[in-house]
């Protein structure tokens, strides 16, 4: 018996098939995948993510800790309410997890971070934290709710009405805003238009069935894994972890190389990385005919060298095999892929693969 | 139990069932208990018409969005068909996995071979021990 979520009994009623993730017990679908998929693409769907953890840090300190921390510099989080999505590092510059911070208000930001790594993060939070002056709170007793699709704001809007329906019609992308004891960002994990909704353990039930009652279906942890590749979304533990630098997967972008004397944890080791230019990166690979790309199958780049799969399924959207693959840095826009012994040819290109419902290939794909 | 498992046929222990055929042939497709572990099917590798198989011998891959299965063969045998049309609807396999979504034929090398596979009673035991 894992964790429970406070809905886990709205799980069972829902008659979904729970899986062990990471030590929780958690919905992997609730009757079809590919369903609850198309159904986050075209309409909207709620996800329980209580899994997560959210730790708040609180102090004077908190700035120049998070600046230190983070390869991201919440520098730029100038207003309230704003999120941004960081890496935190080891000294070699590897990925301990991956991670969205939000910042409240002066002194006060919000971090959630992945369940599968909580320890290791609130140990290294902890350890790090010792010189300044802040506070790291895990706050177990909230849940999280993720709605997401075209049709979320207008079914989120109704379910939570008036004033809080016009203060979500104001909040942009990346922020975030507190409702009474709900805390509601509009970030998500599926590339289409969403909230991810942080509320106290107790009104997490009462949520998740009014959703439920505005045609909001429940979606479970395997069509967000399909969704998130399609968004060309990296997952911890898969697309990078402590032996994999940003630079190697995708997310250059999420590191704050100025102002330069910023001192951040990792700086060092990706400076040098970054000179030295990394041996591999992270591409997005289709598959050219049937069969199914996944995780650690052998990519072959011919007359370059090989890679591995970090990422692979089916992808529901564009009815074709997509995954995410870690290849020499020179590889070009062909390569294939080794599928029980057979060498089937397949497509190198940029993620995402799929953003807001509509396909980022390029045509001739 | 919600799941379907039609008395008239024989299984295995990896979740196959066979049908015995009126011309001595075995006709194979994955069981509702399988399909629905399995979750949504889409891809299916059928195996090619002419190859010998022995028995146990994984011969077919079906894949949901979660996984790639072997299918196995109940018997040693030739495979005298495969069921091609799943090649472009592998839901086939969720929808009417006793029916429309079978996989493969087999000639068995000996016919006495099915009297090793399970009846319906010692498939649903079987699937009960395991849950």
């Amino acid at each position: 018996m894992g964790n429970k979520t406070p809905l886990y009994n709205e799980h069972i009623n829902m008659s979904a098939r729970m899986v062990d993730f990471a030590g929780w017990d958690m919905p992997i679908h609730y009757g079809s995948q590919i369903e609850e998929h198309h159904q986050v693409r075209n309409d909207a769907g709620m996800f329980d993510v209580s899994h997560m953890t959210v730790v708040d840090l609180r102090g004077v300190g908190a700035t120049d800790f998070l600046r230190y921390l983070l390869a991201n510099d919440v520098a730029r989080l100038k207003q309230p309410g704003k999120a941004l999505y960081s890496c935190m590092l080891n000294p070699a510059g590897g990925v301990i997890d991956d991670l969205i911070v939000y910042f409240i208000k002066p002194g006060w930001f919000r971090m959630v971070v992945n369940s599968s790594t909580r320890e290791k993060d609130l140990s290294w939070i902890m350890q790090q934290s010792g010189d300044y002056d802040v506070q790291v709170i895990e706050r177990t007793e909230l849940a999280m709710i993720a709605v997401q699709g075209p049709n979320a704001a207008e079914k989120l809007k109704q379910v939570l009405g008036e004033p809080v329906a016009s203060r979500i019609d104001e909040l942009k992308t990346f922020f975030a805003i507190e409702c009474g004891e709900y805390f509601i960002g509009r970030t998500g994990y599926t590339g289409e238009d969403g909230f991810e909704i942080i509320l106290p353990n107790n009104q997490a039930a009462d949520l998740w069935c009014a959703l439920d009652k505005a045609g909001v279906a429940p979606v479970g942890l395997g069509a967000r894994d399909t969704l998130r590749l399609e968004a060309g979304m990296n997952l911890y533990g898969s697309d990078m972890d402590e032996d994999t630098s940003p630079l190697e997967a995708g997310l250059s972008w999420t590191v704050a190389w100025k102002p330069d004397d910023r001192h951040f944890v990792g700086r060092e080791s990706l400076e040098k990385l970054r000179e030295t230019k990394p041996s591999r990166k992270l591409v997005g690979l289709v598959l050219q005919g049937k069969g199914v790309l996944r995780n650690h199958q052998k990519v072959i780049v011919s007359g370059v060298g090989e890679g591995e799969i970090t990422s692979g399924s089916f992808s529901p959207t564009l009815g074709k095999a997509i995954a995410f693959a870690s290849v020499p840095r020179e590889s070009g826009v062909e390569c294939s892929v080794d599928i029980r012994g057979k060498m089937l040819p397949a497509h190198i290109v940029k993620a995402p693969f799929i953003r807001n419902g509509r396909s980022c290939l390029p045509e001739e794909i | 139990m919600s799941e379907n498992i039609p008395d008239d046929l024989r299984y295995t222990k990896s979740h196959e069932w066979v049908k015995i055929e009126d011309d001595g042939t075995l006709r194979v497709g994955i069981t509702d208990h399988a399909q629905g572990l399995l979750g949504d099917m889409v891809y299916v590798e059928a195996p090619e018409e002419g190859r010998e198989v022995n028995a146990e011998e994984a011969c077919a891959v079906v894949e949901s969005v979660k996984a790639a299965s072997d299918i196995y063969s109940p018997v040693a045998g030739e495979v005298v068909e495969g069921n091609e049309t799943l090649g472009d609807a592998p839901e086939v396999v969720n929808t009417d996995p006793y029916g429309e979504g079978w996989i493969m034929r087999i000639r068995p090398a000996d016919p006495d071979d099915v009297q090793q596979l399970m009846y319906a009673d010692d498939y649903i035991a079987h699937v009960e021990s395991a849950n």
